[in-house]
């Protein structure tokens, strides 16, 4: 009987039920006053004002400007729509600021020397600071490059995703696939999140460490910085690789085991393959994420200024090592401009990796990606 | 090749929670047998008992007897794989494996089993698979496109040869057409009545007329009340269970008088 008349009552009989009135609205005071804006801080700029100020103060007159506008014009649910927007617009740019400089700085600073063939096939052997005297002084061309440098990044960090993927896969499947509860899985979830954390510092004492107790202090060679990287590298693994495996919808398990398909082979030939896509996207980012590794490579690598191709044996050098000793310890303390160019080519070169990597993933993922037209 | 399928004593848990009690019954060969009853009365749960899929699900068990041509599925020394490859099973949601064409799902389950499997055996199973699931005609100009591009029905006839495709000698189909329109349902009730011919079919449905329809034995399932076990009421000839049921649940539940 009460639920009936409650049933019956309209949304606009009921107390307490107030629903925002809608108005069409449309962007064109925002785009205007977006425009102002940018007027504005320009203005101010040329007016000899701070440019960081300048921007602050116009981007906040414009928020601000745009929330009265609207709340005049449309009300307040359009305004509270337009002046989350202009926030949105605020915090994006600022986001994209540090990218496009950072990414603008290194490629003006290093993009001549990073493309020249020179620089891509030699290595630092022999090289030493009358050479960058005659560079600067006489206009010599500059020697010197980055090829063992290019050469260690590759094998050290090819060999740490030989190392973490097989172990990173291994144990998501094993946490999604065989535990996905109790305690043991409740352990691994948790020192995998620790070790996410884990300064990479700390990762390459580890290896430096390892390598003291199994090899003798002191050794420094690739397989080394390799640990270190894994250890850096491994819980990025398990970490998108479970979530990629969570994701297979357990029917496709099921009408898999359902066929008479034993478990083992449901994993490698259906929800592997289905989740593919992300599990290649997951490790290139993984690859990515470390490539740029400096600390740990110092300490675990060493450096070295000649071609070094086995890992098994001494020092060899890295992208970022490289960069980083270069600008550190300038060849001719007096003339530091070669050694610098050569450290920003470097720099370019693993913004260029990273990049790739990243493209890459975009593609394998494509690639794995389930068909659903075609 | 089709078997018996003789339960006894069937009790089924999920961790702590008793979901079906005591269920007797004889699935006869060659025919078709419906499961209905109110949802959640432990149908999908039986069935899935009968392929030992029900254990898949962490913390589930069973107690009791499944005997399949009288060896039982449950024994020590019988291994859950091998019943699966006898006791084919249809879901209720259309799940065919999004990696694979149309033609590689109805192979799958030679494919990820056998060692070798040559072309010319491949293309005929293909056919006769498709073919006995009534999807032959409307896929055999695309068999290489992927089975995740078909309409609803056709999935859910593709996941039908991919079960016939390895010959098992049942197969059990939970709602297989809760997701179908009326004509793609029709097509599959067609494709159950030849299906019988060979095999034995277990159906669990939530539509009367269909299991009027289809089966040729019903089985009443009920529960008494929330949290108690479900328990199989009556079973017997489809005909007798709409027209002259022994138990007034299954009378009520038929004629639409229930709860
Ligand atoms: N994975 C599970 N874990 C725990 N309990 C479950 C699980 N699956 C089903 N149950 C419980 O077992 C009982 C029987 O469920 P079941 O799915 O067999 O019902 P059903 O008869 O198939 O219902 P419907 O007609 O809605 O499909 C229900 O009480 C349900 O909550
Ligand atoms: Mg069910």
């Amino acid at each position: 009987m009460s639920t009936q008349a409650l049933r019956r009552r309209r949304l606009d009989d009921i107390e307490g039920v107030e629903l925002n009135p809608v108005r069409a609205s449309s962007n064109r005071a925002f785009q205007v006053l977006a425009a102002l804006a940018v007027i504005a801080a320009a203005v101010l700029r040329l007016a000899g004002v701070n440019l960081a100020l300048a921007a602050v103060g116009s981007y906040l007159a414009f928020v601000v400007l745009v929330h009265l506008v609207y709340r005049v014009r449309n009300g307040g649910r359009v305004a509270a729509d337009k002046t989350a927007k202009a926030v949105l617009y605020g915090t994006f740019i600022v986001a994209i600021v540090p990218l496009v400089s950072l990414l603008g700085t290194v490629i003006a600073s290093g993009g001549a020397t990073a493309v020249n063939p020179d620089y891509l096939l030699t290595s630092m052997r022999g090289v030493t600071g009358v050479h960058d005297r005659a560079t600067v002084e006489e206009g010599a061309p500059l020697i010197g490059g980055a090829y063992h440098a290019i050469i260690g990044t590759l094998i050290i960090t090819g060999l740490a995703a030989l190392i973490s993927v097989p172990i990173g896969l291994f144990t998501a499947v094993f946490l999604v696939e065989y535990r996905s509860k109790g305690r043991l899985a409740t352990a691994i979830r948790f020192l995998v999140d620790v070790m996410t954390g884990i300064p990479s510092i700390v990762a390459g004492l580890f290896a430096f460490a390892l390598w003291a107790v199994l090899f003798g202090v002191g050794t420094k060679n690739g397989f080394s910085g390799a640990v270190a990287l894994s250890v850096l590298m491994i819980p990025t693994v398990v970490r998108s690789a479970e979530e990629m495996l969570r994701i297979v919808p357990n029917e496709l398990r099921e009408a898999a085991l359902a066929l008479g398909v034993p478990k083992w082979r449901t994993i490698v030939r259906v929800v592997l393959p289905t989740a593919a896509s992300g599990l290649a996207a997951g490790v290139t980012l993984a690859i990515a994420r470390v490539v740029g590794e400096t600390a740990p490579l110092l300490v675990a690598v060493g450096v070295t200024q000649g071609i070094n191709v086995n890992p098994g044996d001494g020092p060899m050098n890295t992208l970022a090592v490289y960069a980083y000793n270069l600008f550190k310890y300038p060849r001719n303390p007096g003339y530091p401009d070669p050694s610098l160019d050569r450290a920003w080519a470097a720099a370019f070169l693993l913004i260029l990796v990273v990049v790739l990597l990243n493209l890459s993933a975009r593609l394998i993922a494509r690639f794995f990606a389930p068909k659903t037209t075609g | 090749m089709a078997k018996r399928i003789d339960v006894k004593d069937l009790n089924i848990y999920y961790g702590d929670f008793h979901a079906v009690k005591d269920v007797t019954m004889t699935i006869e060969p060659r025919s078709v047998t419906a499961f209905i009853g109110p949802s959640g009365c432990g149908k999908s749960t039986v069935l899935r008992t009968l392929n030992r899929m029900h254990e898949i699900i962490p913390g589930a068990y069973v107690k009791g007897t499944v005997e399949m041509g009288g060896k039982d599925l449950y024994s020590k020394d019988t291994d859950p794989v091998d019943v699966r490859r006898r006791v084919g099973m249809v879901f209720q949601r259309p799940n065919p494996f999004p990696t694979m064409s149309i033609r590689e799902n109805v192979l799958a389950g030679l494919r990820l089993n056998s060692k070798r499997l040559s072309k010319s055996a491949a293309d005929e199973l293909v056919e006769s698979s498709l073919r006995g699931a009534n999807l032959w005609q409307e896929v055999k100009d695309r068999l290489d496109r992927p089975g995740s591009g078909l309409s609803g029905g056709q999935q859910q006839r593709l996941c039908i040869a991919r079960a016939i495709a390895v010959q098992p000698e049942v197969i059990l189909m939970d709602e297989p057409c809760s997701a179908l329109d009326p004509i793609s349902t029709l097509a599959i009730e067609d494709l159950i009545n030849e299906l019988k011919e060979e095999y034995t079919v277990v159906i669990v449905t939530h539509n009367m007329q269909q299991a009027a329809r289809v089966s040729d034995r019903t089985a009443f399932f009920n529960l008494e009340a929330t949290g108690l076990p479900g328990e199989l009421v009556e079973m017997n000839d489809t005909r007798i269970i709409f027209s002259n049921p022994h138990k007034t649940a299954t009378e009520d539940y038929i004629s639409g008088r229930f709860g």
